[in-house]
């Protein structure tokens, strides 16, 4: 059966050297119980799952680890930094995730703000050239400011990820304007990386022309996990053809799409 | 038989066997070292090198491993 997806042609989705199928990346957290994120993640259709590197309880009173959940090898499992300060620990967290894991990647968080979760985007460009330095393949979340963007990209990240709004806020895409900048101006993947609440801000994040998204909140704070997974599904590949697609000009004065001749007197 | 030392295990003092290795501290804690990844006075040990580490008194020990997270 031909299906309309098969007459898009779009260019493969390559992160760090690495071709991934599904331009929707997901998280672990905050699910209410790991049957259902498995659940969800299945039906996301989902290639890249983030996972974060924590203390093991010494005292069992919590679950085991995640990979008791999540087979590493049909999931590529991205460590992150999430809850790090300092560059200095993003750099600690990013090592111990590397000999925990199963490749270099790292999705780097450096947050300068309690409240927000706001990015400190000097710590971040500290700890990433160090990352780099390093061999890491770093995927930057960071604020839609194209100049940072830009000094993460010279610092030799593999990925640069704009927040759509701040981490968990579900309000959606506050600044396309700042995303589609970034997308335009620079050559590495561009992966939205937070605050999409439900389908339609993932597919108008799409449509921004954006390489992927990543989100977490928007799927494990959904009365019924699997079932978001898969409209965020549809909706990132429809965002991603209606991009490729291009769409009609606006304009603010209507155009009959009937012809206006032919009219019985 | 042999006397205890105090080292820091995830922030938290706890006694080992004075000359323990990371794997005998592991093993003490029903570890498995294949799932964990530990941490020795800040310097990442790997696997294979485990045994070779004797912990000394004072020791920040931290056992970490991949948790659900966006």
């Amino acid at each position: 059966m031909t299906t309309a997806l098969e007459t898009v042609r779009d260019t493969p989705f390559t992160i760090g050297e690495r071709t991934f199928h599904s331009r929707l990346m997901v998280g672990t957290g905050k699910y209410r119980d790991n049957p259902t994120m498995v659940r969800a993640i299945e039906a996301s259709g989902a290639e890249i799952v983030t996972v974060a590197v924590r203390r093991v309880d010494l005292d069992r009173s919590k679950e085991a680890g995640i990979l008791h959940h999540l087979d590493p090898s049909k999931y590529f499992l991205l460590a992150n930094t999430a809850g790090c300060y300092t560059a200095a620990d993003a750099v600690r967290y990013a090592r111990l995730g590397r000999e925990a894991g199963f490749n270099d990647f790292i999705k780097l968080e450096v947050i300068g703000d309690q409240e927000t979760l706001l990015p400190d985007v000097q710590g971040l460009l500290e700890a990433a050239r160090i990352l780099v330095k390093d061999g890491f393949k770093v995927l930057a979340y960071t604020n839609e400011d194209l100049i940072t963007a830009l000094r993460l990209e010279e610092a030799g990240v593999a990925a640069v990820m704009p927040l759509a709004s701040p981490i968990g806020s579900g309000l959606g895409l506050v600044n396309p304007y700042g995303v589609r900048l970034i997308k335009r101006r620079l050559r590495v993947p561009v992966v939205v990386d937070a605050g999409v609440g439900t389908a339609s801000d993932a597919c108008l994040t799409m449509e921004q022309g954006v390489d992927g998204i990543l989100m977490n909140t928007a799927l494990a704070a959904a009365q019924d996990p699997p079932l978001m997974a898969h409209a965020m599904k549809l909706a990132v590949d429809a965002g991603r053809a209606a991009f490729l697609a291009g769409r009609m000009p606006r304009r603010e004065v209507a155009t009959p799409s009937s012809p206006v001749t032919g009219m019985l007197d | 038989m042999s006397e205890l030392v105090q080292v820091l295990v995830n922030g938290e003092p706890r006694s080992v066997a004075c000359g323990a290795t990371l794997l005998g501290l592991l093993a003490a804690l029903e570890l498995d070292p294949r799932t964990v990844v530990v941490e020795h006075n800040r310097a990442i040990v790997r696997r294979p090198r485990l045994g070779d580490v004797t912990v000394a008194p004072g020791d920040a020990i931290e056992l970490v491993h991949f948790v659900g997270g966006g």
